[in-house]
């Protein structure tokens, strides 16, 4: 039998006091596209981020699974390191440290090997041609001063450098116009292409899975999973919202 | 995998490492005619010289010590001997000098920087320069780089008598004029008009011996259209007992020349460093200041610049690092003194483990000023809670048509910039230094490479901790 490759079991988290997620249930097999799709409030992103290991979010029951292991008591370095990333609603900016300084060393701890700054650059130049990117943010501060689309562009550019097992991304198309949603879901397939990484692509719209090919979608209704699917469950939200999974009180 | 190597190999010890006292004469401890007289003996100084000397003697003990800023009353004058001369003399060759003091200066990396980046390096060792030297290059264009003490008994005697704390008189302060007493060794410099140092210039200034001071003197002239770019460093290794340094810089920047004096400053943290630079800047001229200070016990330092002349410029970009058991009070100042001048003060500071970071400004626009501008920006970083930072902006607008801004920040490394640095793979130590590192990166950006680089070490060993 297989591996298991990347699960949630009974999760739940909390924020400070407050249970957020409440015992959720996830598989993911390599190169499968899952999508989480729910309300604002429901959970979504604190999935996200119990996953990548913010130390702000806690898992008070059950267990992230990532080739068969628990990780939750791994710190963040540790799981990125092993392959898990998250691509951030708001990426952090970070003022003075260039883009392709923190790049470069995140790629070679990643692989586990030099890089020469050669080689490393041109790299970078074609993810960053891929993502219609000029190649002067790659000196520029990490995200400082970058707009809103840039920076979802900057996330994906790393996450093609660093070639994650698992890339989790959260409202990676919000507050992007129709060019860039189009060209930041080229650099997703750019990922998938390769059919080892593995999506979980959480969102509340579904603008940024048109062009994607879904296997599975989750909906998630106040911090639980209330229904699975597969790619037709996004026409259905897409038609007609989370209306139908909400429960009674809240209509 | 391990962090990179060029944070890898970390190591104090370089700064620490002490040589044996066999210094050939110290002065007796504390502060007498006497000792002043001795000083000046030793020393040849013109009779000039030496009424120069008593006269600041006299205004040291007229003056109070300041009371506005960091406690300095563990600095006691009757235990710190003024002057420390090493056994040897100075030499032109480094293998001319003592070896203990010879390999001193090639841990920290100085004849090795010569030989690749610098045009030209004087190094001071306790009170005496033993090592001074520049390139025959730079020499044939009529730079002069030498030890104030030879040249004053040159021709350009006349040029030292009438610049010599001329910019900064003993009056100025209590320190000032305990340096002005027992000033020994530092640099003079001269570059005639219109002549383009394209290289720069190093002086290093290391304090070996146990409870001594070090007052060197720089004083650099920049003549008319012509430009230099001046390093400065300095370390000591840690004693228990109080160590002094009481340096002077005065430079004087000519129409239309540009100076650009930078520092990076690494005493130990026994060190009490009461420091004064100051800069005059005539018409069309420019002077930039990039500083660095992470070292000692207490420091006061506030360099100063005038701009005297119709469309002189002044760009001070500065960071300060204070650990535990530090009180770095630390700024700039300037006096527009002529209209159409500008000024750009540009600083970081941060603070560590229970160490304090003042940052104090002071931009005065006189009543001639008119169509000058300045501005001002403070960022504090406060790495944890036991911690402090303040700044202290001061302005004195005397002219219309001015154009004035500040601003300060006082901030703490926020965990969702931590927590994205982890999420790429950085651990928590690396993510909070490449943090400071960028937040330095204003001072880091401005240094030639090898400088940069020593004090973004500088920053790893702040973040792990290891200094004494």
């Amino acid at each position: 039998m297989a591996e298991q490759f990347f699960a949630l079991e009974n999760l739940h988290v909390s924020a400070g006091e407050n249970e957020i997620v409440h015992g959720v249930n996830l598989e993911v097999r390599p190169g499968e596209v899952h999508v989480i799709m729910g309300p604002n409030g429901a959970g979504k992103s604190t999935i996200g981020y119990a996953i990548m290991g913010n130390p702000e979010y806690t898992v008070n029951q059950g267990h992230i699974l990532f080739h068969g292991e628990p990780i939750e008591e791994l710190s963040a370095d540790k799981r990125a390191r092993a392959g898990i990333f998250l691509s951030f609603q708001n990426p952090a900016e970070i003022q003075g440290l260039p883009m392709n300084e923190m790049l470069h060393q995140a790629v070679e701890q990643r692989r586990g090997e030099k890089i020469s700054v050669w080689n490393f650059n041109k790299e970078l130049k074609s993810v960053m041609a891929l993502l219609r990117m000029d190649t002067s943010y790659a000196k520029r501060d990490l995200n400082f001063g970058f707009s809103g689309g840039e920076k979802k562009k900057a996330e994906i550019i790393q996450m093609l450098m660093l070639k994650p097992e698992l890339a989790i991304l959260d409202e990676t198309d919000s507050g992007l116009d129709v060019d860039a949603v189009r060209t930041v879901s080229e650099g997703i397939h750019a990922y998938m292409k390769d059919k080892t990484g593995s999506l979980l692509i959480i969102t509340h719209s579904t603008r940024i899975l048109e062009s994607l090919k879904v296997d599975y979608t989750h909906v998630i209704v106040n911090g639980r999973l209330v229904k699975t699917g597969g790619p037709e469950l996004v026409e259905q939200i897409n038609q007609s919202g989370f209306e139908s999974f909400l429960p009674d009180q809240a209509k | 995998m391990e962090e990179k190597t060029y944070i890898e190999d970390i190591d104090r010890s370089i700064y620490d490492i002490r040589n044996e006292n066999d210094d050939s004469y110290r002065i007796e401890d504390g502060l007498t005619e006497e000792i002043v007289r001795q000083i000046s003996r030793e020393k040849n100084d013109p009779e000039w010289m030496l009424q120069l000397r008593l006269r600041s003697l006299a205004s040291y003990r007229r003056q109070d010590i300041p009371n506005w800023g960091p406690p300095i009353d563990e600095l006691d004058m009757d235990h710190i001997s003024t002057y420390v001369r090493p056994n040897t003399h100075m030499a032109n060759d480094w293998e001319s000098v003592p070896k203990d003091i010879k390999d001193t200066f090639e841990r920290l990396g100085i004849p090795e920087a010569e030989r690749k980046s610098l045009a030209g390096v004087g190094a001071q060792y306790d009170s005496e320069l033993v090592y001074h030297n520049v390139k025959k290059e730079v020499a044939e264009q009529g730079v002069i780089y030498t030890d104030l003490e030879s040249a004053m008994h040159g021709p350009y005697e006349e040029m030292i008598r009438t610049h010599f704390m001329k910019l900064v008189p003993p009056s100025d302060h209590k320190f000032a004029a305990l340096h002005g007493a027992v000033w020994s060794g530092g640099s003079f410099v001269y570059v005639p008009p219109h002549v383009q140092v394209s290289i720069p210039l190093q002086s290093y200034f290391r304090l070996n011996a146990k409870g001594a001071g070090q007052f060197e003197h720089t004083l650099i002239l920049v003549d008319e259209g012509a430009s230099l770019h001046f390093i400065e460093g300095c370390s000591a290794p840690k004693y228990n007992v109080a160590n002094l340094h009481a340096g002077c810089v005065e430079l004087y920047v000519g129409k239309n020349a540009k100076l650009r004096y930078s520092t990076i400053e690494n005493w130990s943290k026994n060190m009490f460093n009461l420091n004064t630079k100051r800069a005059i800047v005539e018409e069309g001229g420019s002077m930039e200041w990039v500083s660095g200070s992470f070292g000692s016990h207490v420091s006061y330092l506030y360099p100063s610049t005038i701009l005297n002349g119709p469309h002189a410029d002044v760009t001070f970009t500065g960071v300060t690092f204070a650990g535990s058991g530090q009180n770095l009070d630390t700024g700039a100042k300037v006096i527009h003194n002529a209209p159409y001048t500008s000024s750009y003060l540009n600083t970081r500071s941060i603070s560590k483990s229970g160490g304090i970071s003042t940052f104090r400004s002071s931009v005065s626009i006189s009543e001639k000023a008119h169509h000058s501008k300045s501005s001002v920006s403070c960022q504090s970083l406060m790495l944890d809670s036991e911690s402090r930072s303040d700044t202290i902006p001061a302005m004195d607008i005397r002219a219309g048509e001015v154009d004035v801004g500040h601003e300060a920040t006082i901030g703490r490394i926020s965990n969702s910039e931590i927590f994205y640095l982890m999420s790429r793979g950085m651990s928590e130590d690396e993510a909070r230094e490449m943090i400071v590192r960028g937040f330095a990166g204003n001072v880091s950006k401005e240094l030639p490479m090898e400088y940069a680089l020593e004090m973004n070490r500088l920053i790893s060993i702040e973040m792990k901790g290891t200094m004494g």
